[in-house]
């Protein structure tokens, strides 16, 4: 929470993650994109044997390599950062999340690595099926290298297929396909890889229209502006509606997250979704958060509709959330404080038991984790025990709301504008259309702007915690001091920017180039 | 079916894959072996091109290998990721940052206007070959002497006071490093050093039996062979001594129904003669990497590298499995003995084992189409002629 940052080793471990985390997703999404594209492209070639095709796919394969290079350099730092910054939650949780990261090693990342040699090297010494097949492995592998990673993240937002085991102090999984197939991990995944179909179609699309600006490159240009058109409008249309289902799943699975990027601080029935609006800075309120100004744009209902699937459907507010509505059967925060200690002492009790080598307490308290009424009404609070303040529940409020506006803004805005450049290309008005070939060049960052925030809307909003009422963030980190995590992080921040740096200079200079000497 | 297995099978089925993992990284590192000598093997730009070329096609395995290798650990053995990395932490930042530089040194080197000059990236690869196989080294060394380390599961909820003021360093945490360092410490222990100076010598003499296998080019050639017996006698030292180190020292036993770990003389010398398969694999690989080296040092042969590296592979795997089989504790804590880490009191549940042992079905498959694809892009040797052809130069 940007507004009580203090420099302590839960704040730096926080910035840390998310430098590392931002970073990565800026070449990461361009992989997932790209990745088809090419593929797409490729299969032209080889379907029509045109040679044009081929000079287009090496063309993008090249900004395609360069990416992907840094994309590597920052995911590694990712994997071993929640060992080497996030100990506790490595222990906590390493029995279902560290599953999906073995099989994402065995599965993804060599069908990657493996198919990307001969995507890059086997141009004269495979055949061409066998080339094409290479490079649509590639594709599958980045995405599934995203599947697995995101499995383990929507864990985090949704914890399903695992129970608490009290002799390990841990959560173990118990059904792997509960984990696999949890719908926030579907479409966690379905939302991520389209936001990186949007993004790489935009990039093709802007690059290309630079070309047409400057008169080069005409062919290349229009024949890569109708392929990554048509696959931006699909995927925007999908971006969105997989959008809207996430909407839906947090409003059921994580009510507090959704509350905050609507900044609803009353619940309400038949509410009301905000398509623009601007905050107040904390109020008077119990507790003190940003609400919404009376200044705004709404429409009726939608939220209501959006979330429940029902116009008078009651949407509880942060208020609701923390000082509880018995009307709404909402526990109150201190509530779930107090069953969360309970809890916390049960635990203690059977640890003590079990240290004093007492078997027939440690029988009969072992006994009440396996039933279901402690579970459901007791455990699942575990993580509140460690809280005293319940303002503590409240995650930032203008990030998420600022956050969520601007992605949404933005989502629509891709699908217009992905419209617009499909028709004036199949027109074949786009050369003429200068405004269009600018507003494209402009719109290059836009979906790095939307898929950024979407991670920050993600991982902000369920502050305080790092797994949704089980763990909060603030016990998750190792047993460090605030200035080695100081340290790395302006270690890494430089490293980054530099080769960030670099590698906007070296992309750009092989645009400037053009497919001609792609390569060299 | 798997479900017929005990547990205690399922650790040690993990622990083989985890040490077969290590043996395949450490034969990997050739890349990082052949980085290091770019420059004394290649005196034209037009040579070094070819040797960064050869290694350029394979760094990704290494790298991928590296990052499979730190899954499978979090995967199978989550308390000593939670141990190792959290507590060595400097030692761990130090090894992924000489590996980030790696991974754009290739893309980035050759291509114009980078920023930073194809001097630096080559200087990212050398650092990245030298300090990166050696930190290895080391990091593997402390399964054999230990480290400095408390894990107390009651931590997490041992705090009376509930309040979430912000404590530094986390009071919660698990697992604790009793050594201000956080791991760098391990560079004081003289057989950590040996063992790394082994690693790194060994990756060089790998990435020489590479070169000499992969590149057709008389001077490279020739220059490599010189170069070989420079770093094949350092390794054969470095990695003799360590051996006698080993089979000298004494280790921790851990004790299945007490569960408790003691000291015992000679645990290694031990574990080698009451696993005998391990003692004659061990003895063959070692055979095998200085046959390897022999043959590529007396005669004109480009196949010293098929010889060396399955040594290597099976040396490396034979190591792991001597610190964590036969009840050995393969991470023991020198402040608190009963911290230490075994493979019965660190592992992943019993079901999560069984979904992975499911998954690693498929390793084979894997393997055949690294295997295919391999082939079908290096049926033929790398020289001048298909530089000037490629079109993808690092």
């Amino acid at each position: 929470m940007i507004e009580n940052f203090d420099p302590s080793v839960v704040d730096w471990s926080r910035a840390q993650f998310a430098l590392t985390a931002i970073y990565h997703w800026l070449f990461v999404p361009l992989t997932l994109g790209l990745s088809f594209i090419v593929a797409f492209m490729e299969s032209l070639y080889v379907k029509t044997g045109d040679p044009e095709w081929k000079k287009i796919t090496k063309f993008w394969m090249t900004l395609f390599g360069i990416n992907f290079a840094i994309g590597v350099a920052t995911g590694i730092i990712l994997e071993f950062e929640f060992g080497t910054n996030w100990s506790n939650y490595s222990w906590f949780v390493g029995d279902i999340f560290g599953a999906p990261l073995a099989i994402e090693g065995i599965f993804a990342f060599f069908l990657e690595s493996t198919f990307i040699a001969v995507m890059f090297f086997g141009w004269n010494k495979v055949s061409k099926g066998f080339h094409l097949t290479s490079t649509w492995l590639v594709a599958i592998g980045a995405n599934i290298s995203a599947l697995w990673i995101l499995v383990a993240n929507a864990w985090m937002q949704y914890p399903a297929g695992m129970h608490f085991n009290p002799d390990k102090v841990r959560n173990e999984m118990i059904n792997f396909w509960d984990v696999l197939f949890s719908p926030v991990a579907i479409n966690k995944f379905l939302h991520t890889i389209s936001s990186g179909f949007v993004l790489a179609s935009a990039f093709v699309i802007g690059i290309s229209c630079w070309y047409l600006l400057k008169k080069r490159e005409l062919s290349l240009a229009k024949k890569s502006i109708l392929l990554a058109s048509i696959f931006g409008i699909i995927s925007s249309l999908y971006l969105a509606f997989t959008g809207d289902t996430s909407a839906r799943l947090m409003a059921h699975k994580q009510p507090m997250k959704f509350a905050a990027m609507e900044g609803l601080y009353n619940g309400q029935d038949n509410a009301p979704l905000i398509v623009f609006g601007f905050l107040v800075p904390k109020e008077d309120t119990v507790p003190p958060v940003s609400r919404t100004l009376p200044l705004r744009f709404e429409i009726p209902k939608l939220l209501s509709i959006m979330s429940f699937h029902d116009p008078n459907a009651y949407v509880p507010g942060i208020k609701d959330l923390i000082s509880g509505n018995k009307k709404q059967h909402i526990l109150s925060a201190s509530e779930k404080i107090s069953r969360g200690l309970v809890a916390r002492e049960t635990l203690k009790k059977l640890r003590e038991a079990k240290d004093n080598k007492d078997q027939r307490s440690y029988d009969s308290i072992r006994n009440i984790f396996s039933e279901e009424t402690f579970l459901k009404e007791y455990f699942c609070y575990f993580g509140y025990s460690f809280f005293k303040n319940t303002v503590s529940l409240v995650p930032s409020v203008p990030l998420s709301f600022y956050s969520f506006h601007t992605m949404v803004g933005l989502g629509i805005y891709f699908i217009v504008f992905f419209i617009l450049i499909f028709l004036a290309v199949y027109r074949k008005k786009i050369e003429q259309s200068r405004w269009l070939l600018w507003m494209a060049l402009f719109t290059i960052p836009l979906p790095y702007i939307a898929s950024e925030i979407g991670w920050v809307l993600a991982e902000v909003g369920r502050q305080p915690w790092v797994i949704q009422d089980y763990l909060p963030t603030v016990a998750a980190v190792s047993h460090i001091e605030a200035g080695a995590v100081q340290t790395t992080f302006w270690l890494f921040a430089v490293l980054f920017t530099v080769l960030l740096f670099a590698e906007i200079k070296i992309i750009l200079k092989q645009i400037k180039t053009g497919s001609n000497e792609g390569e060299k | 079916m798997i479900t017929a297995i005990s547990i205690d099978l399922l650790q040690h089925y993990w622990w083989f894959l985890i040490s077969l993992l290590g043996g395949i990284l450490v034969f990997l590192l050739f890349v990082q072996g052949g980085q290091t000598l770019i420059y004394s093997l290649g005196k034209t730009e037009n040579e070094r091109t070819m040797l960064v070329n050869s290694l350029g096609r394979k760094w990704e395995f290494t790298f991928t290998t590296l990052v499979t290798f730190g899954g499978a650990v979090f995967a199978s053995f989550p308390l000593f990721y939670s141990t190792s990395f959290g507590g060595a932490y400097w030692v761990w930042i130090a090894i992924l940052l000489c590996f980030v530089i790696q991974a754009v040194a290739y893309e980035f080197r050759s291509k114009p206007n980078n920023l930073l000059g194809a001097g630096t990236y080559e200087t990212f690869l050398f650092i990245n070959g030298t300090l990166g196989t050696f930190l290895l080294g080391v990091a593997v060394a402390t399964l054999f002497t230990g480290a400095n380390f408390t894990v107390n599961l009651d931590q997490l909820i041992s705090n009376n006071v509930l309040s979430i003021t912000r404590r530094v360093p986390n009071d919660y945490a698990i697992t604790r490093w009793n050594s201000s360092a956080h791991g760098l410490e391990a560079l004081l222990d003289i057989r950590n050093i040996i063992l790394g100076l082994a690693v790194l010598f060994l990756a060089r003499v790998q990435g020489i039996l590479y070169f000499m296998n992969t590149i057709d080019h008389p001077a490279i050639y020739s220059k490599a062979k010189k170069q070989l017996l420079y770093n094949a006698i350092p390794f054969v030292l470095f990695f003799v001594v360590f051996l006698l180190i080993l089979v000298l020292k004494s280790g921790y036993t851990f004790i299945p129904d007490t569960h408790q770990v003691t000291i015992e003389p000679y645990k290694y010398l031990h574990n080698l003669i009451q696993m005998p398969v391990t003692l004659v694999l061990l003895l063959v690989g070692v055979i095998l990497v200085l046959y390897g080296i022999f043959i590529s040092l007396m005669k004109e042969t480009s196949s010293g590298i098929w010889f060396s590296g399955t040594g290597t592979i099976l040396t490396v795997t034979m190591l792991f499995l001597i610190t964590a089989y036969n009840n050995t504790a393969y991470y023991f804590s020198y402040s608190d003995i009963q911290s230490t880490l075994t493979l019965q009191n660190s592992s992943s549940s019993y079901y999560t084992l069984k979904v992975m042992s499911y998954v690693s079905l498929f390793i084979p498959v894997v393997l055949a189409y690294i295997i295919y694809s391999w082939r079908s892009i290096n049926n033929k040797k790398i020289d001048e002629n298909e530089l000037k052809e490629d079109t993808h130069l690092y």
